[in-house]
């Protein structure tokens, strides 16, 4: 099959690769660019462990050719926040325990964020909706919904 | 002590602060390694040159396996290897059950790869190895399978008559069977006043973790097969080895950190083909799971069919329970024999019943096998007695939680198997602490919105069955720099499994939880703890943890107490220094320095041992089987769309007896979660199968909640101190879920004043069940 050079930004940083016209960016960035942080849960567009931003959009990396991102910028849980520098969201994931087994978090944490950058002050039926492509297993989804209720309600005062 | 955020809330006896870790709302000490996103999973693992697997599955659910043709795949450019049951050294493999003691005849046949029979749709047929996923699938439809269909059973009371036809080749259909008796109960049925008689039915469900099934393995250079994989057991080490005809002491499992288990991950998934594919090749190798084929492949939680008769008094005493469960086993036994014991131990839930006589049985068919799923038996038999109950309530006018309140057992009363409950059971509490919570009924917004509160109360057991004699082992260091080690095999499979045995390494030494480090899950490295299954890792791994901190704390205390001209037992570890009662104090590090300067171990490795005694008897159904029990109450309102059948969940309170909460943060957790993942149960969860097709084979046609689908839960914890737990702790982690479906089917009985029998309790069958079609 034909391969096709495409270069995009992950967390700001450039990148070039050589893709058949069906890679999907999921296995570019995890099979290509050991970008582990984004999830394998189905493959299907159904879970949303793999949930990255591009261009500040959120979207599913394994519903997402990655012939179709050329030039784009692509974020995920590492360009959010460092050890550093943690964002908000993190922080606040931290202290209410809302990562229970961990694996929807890097993609639960994506999709809030994009929430809170499109609505700093949602109210809990928006938040839900904005985290609604986000399977998690573990934690029932309180406590995940208490943090992101916490950053919105800062953000509004 | 009343701790208070948001909703939730904490009771304890305990008014003076006696903990200054444990029982603290404290972030894991692993929290920020997930949050951030570098917490490496199963697959996040990548091995240079590794070869990458698929399985080929089989297409029918019953056929005879007449040939297969592997040669025009291993033709195929880029294949390393196929793999087929001939080329297992030990294929067909028997595991015996009761390990130390002897249960009685059931044995569980098993093979690794199928041959001769197929016996479940899905059932793998060969292993491909490849040097990428792309040319592993191509190489996959190059296999030829010749099968000869065949008729198949798929209804477990069909497969349970004479004439039925038969899923193994030697085996009977019929798995085993239990009973329990107590009393007569035939005079128990005189002695009611009113007596409810149903049939029940429960469908197969998935763990439907977001992680899926996933590992690679390596040979070692001292010829020691590694696997890396999700999985609740890195014990299986054994049994790997035994299909490998190699010593156990040839294969290593390693479990990182786990994306989710719920008991899908206690059987072995992915780890046998790994290794068979690096001993044939020498080379690494790596499999994942797709979801189809976790949802075809991997255990459910087992259907089961349930017949009650509940009978009472006109006061609302049970005299007389019945109940006859038969289970699906499906096409392997697997755990089947195990799930369906804790069903019969549990059969009669949390409540005295004068007359009982329950007989259980486990039947092989064709649908995908059954075996552990979070609450491992007691979850089925919970729908049917709380329904039942709700039944008896209603035709003697009284209310669920009036009839429970008469029937409730209490600590020093005996289960129906003769087992006295010596510990605290405080389950009336829990009933009346939630449905409290719960509040008044919310007025229905419009004329067809009807709005129904419900409860149901359970019982589950925490830790194995005692007759195998459990086990856990815990190291417990400390560095000279004054920070702690803990060396123990444990599975973290998302729980806090190793942030819990920080927290306890933590409060012994007096040092902080970010002083704590945990090695976990390698079987070569850290000692064994056995499965992180049963809710038994903070009742097991937790108390080999505590033993080994004291006797750590011990050697440290001897050194201090001479130097502070006190004794030894008086001192206080906190804040990482040593004081004696007069208040002068030694710092912990300094302590650490003189104990290692003086050739004195910093060091223990424990061992826990569960207790066994007054084993059951499976002749008479009387005896032990747990060392003891989580009791608990879930609570829920909801609103029932009379014209659409759609419930939407107003409000859940969950309220259990966790003993000592060892971290508010994760306990909560595990109520949370579980009240949701039961209510899943109740509400939506089904895996459907057509003879033995299983027909729901993504997260888009399993019905899974997301965030819009369910309310907040609201916790409430009781801290009787009464657990055989670290500091009194009981487990949570299953039992918390156990109650959730049958809250949410009562309340909906209640809103529409009829009871639908089969989970889930769907918009379909709520439609029909108001318009009588």
């Amino acid at each position: 099959m034909k391969q096709y050079p495409v270069q995009f930004k992950v967390n700001g940083k450039s990148r070039e690769v050589l893709v058949t016209a069906d890679e999907t960016l999921l296995d570019t960035l995890r099979n290509q660019l050991e970008v582990f942080e984004v999830k394998n849960g189905c493959e299907q567009g159904d879970c949303g462990a793999c949930t990255v931003l591009i261009n500040g959009k959120v979207v599913n990396a394994c519903l997402t050719l990655t012939v179709q991102i050329s030039g784009k910028e692509v974020t995920t849980i590492k360009g959010i926040g460092t050890d550093e520098k943690p964002h908000p969201l993190q922080k606040s994931f931290h202290k209410h325990g809302a990562s229970q087994c961990g694996f929807c978090t890097p993609g639960m944490i994506t999709s809030s964020k994009a929430l809170l950058d499109e609505n700093p002050n949602p109210d809990i039926d928006e938040i839900k909706k904005g985290i609604s492509g986000n399977f998690c297993r573990c934690t029932g989804y309180t406590k995940i919904l208490d943090a992101i209720e916490s950053v919105a309600n800062e953000n509004q005062s | 002590m009343y701790d208070q955020n948001q909703d939730s809330a904490i009771f304890s006896g305990n008014t003076e602060e006696k903990h200054s870790i444990i029982g603290k709302r404290l972030p894991r000490h692993d929290a920020w390694e997930k949050i951030l996103g570098e917490t490496k999973y199963a697959e996040d693992y990548k091995l240079s040159n590794m070869l990458h697997l698929k399985i080929l599955r089989s297409e029918y659910p019953a056929a005879k396996l007449l040939s297969i043709d592997i040669s025009l795949a291993e033709q195929l450019p880029g294949v390393e290897v196929v793999l087929t049951a001939k080329d297992v050294p030990k294929n067909e493999t028997v595991t015996k059950f009761g390990q130390t003691h002897d249960v009685g005849g059931f044995a569980g046949f098993s093979r690794t790869l199928a041959d001769k029979k197929v016996r479940f749709m899905g059932e793998a047929v060969a292993i491909v190895a490849a040097k990428d996923v792309k040319t592993a699938a191509k190489a996959l439809k190059l296999i030829k399978v010749d099968y000869q269909p065949l008729e198949g059973v798929f209804d477990p009371e069909v497969a349970l008559k004479e004439d039925a036809y038969k899923v193994g080749e030697e085996e009977t259909n019929l798995v085993c069977n239990y009973k329990v008796r107590k009393g007569n109960i035939d005079e128990g049925f005189k002695q009611a006043d009113v007596i409810v008689e149903n049939t029940y039915r429960v469908p197969m469900v998935d763990h439907a973790y977001i992680e899926p099934e996933s590992g690679v393995a390596w040979m070692g250079e001292d010829k020691v097969i590694n696997i890396r994989a999700a999985t609740q057991v890195i014990e299986h080490f054994r049994g790997i080895a035994e299909i490998l005809e190699i010593p156990h002491n040839r294969v290593r499992v390693i479990a990182p950190m786990v994306g989710g288990g719920f008991g899908g991950k206690e059987d072995i998934t992915v780890e046998t083909f790994l290794a068979l594919v690096v001993q044939k090749t020498g080379k690494p190798a790596s499999l994942t799971y797709t979801r189809e084929e976790s949802i075809l492949a991997h255990s459910k939680r087992h259907a089961y069919v349930m017949k009650y008769k509940t009978g009472a008094t006109k006061d609302g005493k049970l005299v007389a329970m019945e109940a006859k469960l038969i289970q699906d086993s499906g096409g392997y036994i697997y755990l089947s024999p195990w799930v369906l014991l804790y069903s019969t131990v549990n059969a009669t839930g949390p409540y005295d019943v004068t007359h009982v006589k329950v007989d259980t049985c486990s039947v092989l068919t064709n649908n995908t096998f059954g075996s552990a799923n979070r609450g491992f038996g007691a979850n089925q038999p919970c729908f049917a007695y709380e329904s039942q109950l709700d039944e008896l309530a209603k035709k003697l006018n009284m209310t669920p939680l009036e009839i429970r309140k008469k029937n409730f057992l209490h600590t020093g009363d005996a289960l129906a198997t003769g087992r006295v409950l010596e510990h605290a059971v405080e389950t009336e509490a829990t009933a009346e602490k939630a449905l409290a919570a719960l509040g008044k009924p919310t007025e229905p917004w419009a004329p067809h919105i009807k709005i129904g509160q419900g409860l149901a109360a359970s019982m589950g057991s925490y830790g194995r069955n005692n007759f195998i004699h459990d086990t856990s082992r815990s190291y417990v260091g400390v560095e000279l720099d004054g920070t702690v080690v803990i060396r123990c095999g444990v599975q973290d499979i998302g729980c806090g499994q190793c942030s819990s045995l920080a927290q306890i390494a933590a409060e012994v030494l007096g040092v902080s939880l970010n002083d704590v480090t945990v090695y976990y899950g390698d079987s070569a490295l850290t000692p064994l703890a056995g499965t992180t299954t049963a809710t038994r890792q903070l009742y097991m791994s937790g108390n080999a943890t505590i033993k080994a901190a004291k006797v750590v704390r011990s050697n440290l205390a001897k050194i201090a107490g001479e130097q502070l001209n006190a004794n030894s037992d008086d001192l206080v570890f906190k804040d990482h220094k040593i004081t004696a009662p007069d208040g002068n104090s030694l710092s912990f590090d300094g302590v650490i320095k003189s104990c290692a300067g003086q050739g004195g171990e910093l060091y223990a490795i424990e061992q826990f041992n569960a207790p066994a005694k007054d084993l059951i008897n499976f002749k008479t159904g009387q005896g032990q089987v747990f060392s003891d029990f989580t009791f608990g109450t879930i609570a829920m309102e909801v609103a029932v769309d009379t014209e659409t059948g759609k419930v939407d969940v107003l409000k859940i309170v969950s309220c259990f007896d966790v003993g000592q909460c060892i971290n508010p943060l994760s306990a909560e957790g595990q109520m949370e979660g579980g009240a949701i993942y039961g209510l899943g149960y109740g509400m939506c969860e089904e895996v459907i199968l057509e003879k033995g097709i299983t027909l729901t084979h993504s997260l888009g046609e399993y019905i899974l909640h997301s965030s819009m689908d369910v309310p907040k839960v609201q916790t409430i914890m009781i801290e009787s101190g009464g657990g055989v737990g670290p500091f009194g702790a009981k487990g949570i982690g299953e039992p918390a879920t156990v109650p959730a479906a049958p809250a949410f089917s009562n309340a909906v009985a209640d809103a529409i004043g009829q009871r639908i029998f089969d989970l889930p309790v769907s918009p379909e069958k709520i439609v029909k069940a108001i318009h009588n079609i």
